[in-house]
């Protein structure tokens, strides 16, 4: 498992795997709040925006590329975290509803 | 070397944080706290990225930082549970134009090197990450655009659309077999941005308004995929793990969408329920039982127990807090009250659960369609609000219908059913309702959340 590139795929594999292992196991119920948690984790594109906003900076353009990045993937996590806990926070059972 | 070794292991956490997030989802009750979870990893990450950067320019990173929170606290604070649609689409937009722009400074960077050198994976992931994050990207913002209805929500259809669509997919694939042979070409890589670009564009235009969850869901599983490539262009684990969740996600979703309306998901993207031809002549005008407000509360007023089929009619009435009140009246009436959710029902998987919790509705009155089905016999009324191909039973005998072998809720097994609705108008399919002439259906004309208050009116004087 020298090579990175076989490594990598290696991890891709299992975690498409255990993707669809948690997955299925949501209620439709939750649908939606799975939807928008899934849409904020995907927001982890914000660790690749910090280094692209952090390393040596070539030009103007390439900052306001990663600033950009860094802003939209923010939005995209904070927006879709609370989202969910606004959704979450409404689902109730039967005796603490009333 | 020691540091990017606990940026690693904060990594691993991460994921570990993630995939349980993702676990606790299994069930209401702990939900939230696997929603914390996640965040928690998220923060993680961010933090171990930021202390294991050697970064240069930190104004910016916090300037950055601070206006997408801002926005983002601000959008989820405003959003209606009704618009929970469009918010999902907005920020699928936002993460996959967030991952394009990642690949293309790693792209610059490359090229500003003294000496340019990009391996054949690398180059591949790179394209395969730009097409699919640019198309995500404009197919989100036109989603975002019809849910929000700034753009008309029909299907927009126009002659040789499919040849156009084919036309720009094969300029995708030459620029890009060109670029992979020569990848240090920029004009390659703008053309298959644009042309990618393009092509969201054209995806999600032809696509109507109830097709609309399979298209969120698809959309899902890409930005998910984007999330990954990107991780192999930039060479980080954590996002090729992180993307491959999101994307089976997107693909289980897009699976039971599709299962829930008996199309294939080709069908769904491309053929579009636009083309149904409107079958002529045999239309024979059958009678419709109307019943009035006075009556229909009558009715409820003797039953034992009553069942709501809701739509997206629901929603765009905004109906879901009337419907709670009713439900509470007859409660207090001694009837029993529960909700049959069609999967597909709304403009995303879940959306009228999530308007159902939001009016207070406990959510073990929400009854999933398997469950719901076997019931239905046994109940007093069945009310049907805004919903309408879901309910139809031409799908379960008649073949030449466009809707046949869609499993339905089978609401006209009740007793009495109530349908609420404007007018005798057909619903997305297009096809005529047989349930709305079956001698058990009453009709009530109306929009659903004044026909509700009035219901409840009529309870409260007696």
């Amino acid at each position: 498992m020298n090579d990175p590139l076989a490594y990598q795929l290696f991890i891709l594999a299992l975690s498409v795997f255990l993707g669809f292992a948690l997955i299925s196991k949501v209620p439709p119920l939750l649908h939606t709040p799975l939807m928008s948690e899934a849409n904020a984790i995907c927001g982890i594109i914000i660790v690749g925006a910090l280094i692209a906003a952090g390393i040596d900076a070539e030009s103007p353009f390439t900052i306001a590329l990663g600033v950009s990045a860094v802003a939209l993937a923010a939005f995209n996590v904070v927006g879709g975290y609370l989202v969910t806990e606004r959704m979450l926070k409404m689902f109730k059972k039967k005796d603490s509803a009333k | 070397m020691k540091l990017q070794f606990l940026v690693q292991l904060t990594y691993i956490t991460a994921s570990i944080l993630f995939a349980f997030g993702l676990k606790f989802l299994s069930s209401p009750v702990t939900a939230r706290r696997g929603n914390m979870l996640s965040a928690a990893g998220m923060l993680l990450a961010v933090l171990a990225t930021l202390a294991g950067q050697h970064i240069i320019s930190w104004q910016w990173i916090i300037l950055g930082l601070v206006i997408g929170s801002a926005l983002g606290t601000f959008v989820a604070f405003k959003a209606s549970m009704t618009q929970m649609p469009e918010m999902i689409a907005l920020l699928h937009g936002c993460g996959a134009l967030a991952s394009v722009f990642v690949d293309w400074v790693h792209y610059e960077h490359l090229l500003h090197l003294p000496v340019f050198s990009i391996g054949p994976v690398e180059s591949f992931m790179l394209y395969i990450s730009i097409v699919i994050g640019a198309l995500t990207f404009s197919g989100s913002l036109i989603a975002w655009g019809k849910l929000s209805e700034r753009l008309p929500g029909k299907a927009i259809v126009f002659a040789g659309q499919q040849f156009f669509n084919l036309l720009i997919l094969a300029g995708i694939l030459i620029s890009g077999v060109l670029f992979l042979m020569e990848p240090a070409r920029i004009e390659l890589f703008y053309a298959f941005l644009a042309l990618a670009t393009l092509f969201g564009v054209f995806l999600v235009i032809p696509i109507g308004g109830a097709d609309m969850p399979v298209v969120i869901s698809v959309l899902n599983s890409y930005s998910g995929v984007v999330a990954c490539t990107t991780g192999f262009v930039i060479n980080n684990t954590l996002l090729i793990v992180v993307g491959a969740l999101v994307g089976a996600n997107g693909i289980i979703l897009s699976i039971i969408m599709c299962k829930a309306m008996n199309r294939s998901l080709t069908n769904v993207l491309f053929g579009g329920f636009g083309q149904v031809k409107k079958k002529s002549g045999d239309s024979i005008k059958k009678d419709v039982h109307p019943v009035s407000v006075e009556d229909a509360q009558l009715i409820l007023e003797a039953a034992k127990s009553v069942i709501f089929a809701p739509g997206y009619g629901m929603a765009v009435a905004q109906a879901q807090h009337a419907v709670r009140e009713l439900t509470q009246v007859l409660e207090n009436n001694g009837c029993e009250v529960k909700f049959a959710i069609h999967p597909v029902a709304g403009r995303m998987p879940g959306h009228m659960n999530v308007l159902l919790a939001e009016a207070n509705i406990p959510y073990d009155q929400l009854l999933e369609m398997e469950t719901a089905n076997p019931l239905m016999e046994t109940m007093d009324v069945a009310i049907v609000i805004g919903a309408n191909d879901t309910v139809n039973p031409a799908a379960m005998h008649d073949k030449s219908s466009p809707i046949y072998g869609m499993p339905i809720i089978e609401t006209f097994k009740a007793k009495t059913v109530f349908v609420i609705k404007r007018s005798m108008a057909t619903g997305f399919a297009g096809v005529e309702n047989e349930l709305f002439y079956y001698d058990n259906t009453c009709m009530i004309f109306g929009d659903a959340k004044d026909v509700i208050q009035r219901i409840v009116a009529e309870f409260k004087t007696k």
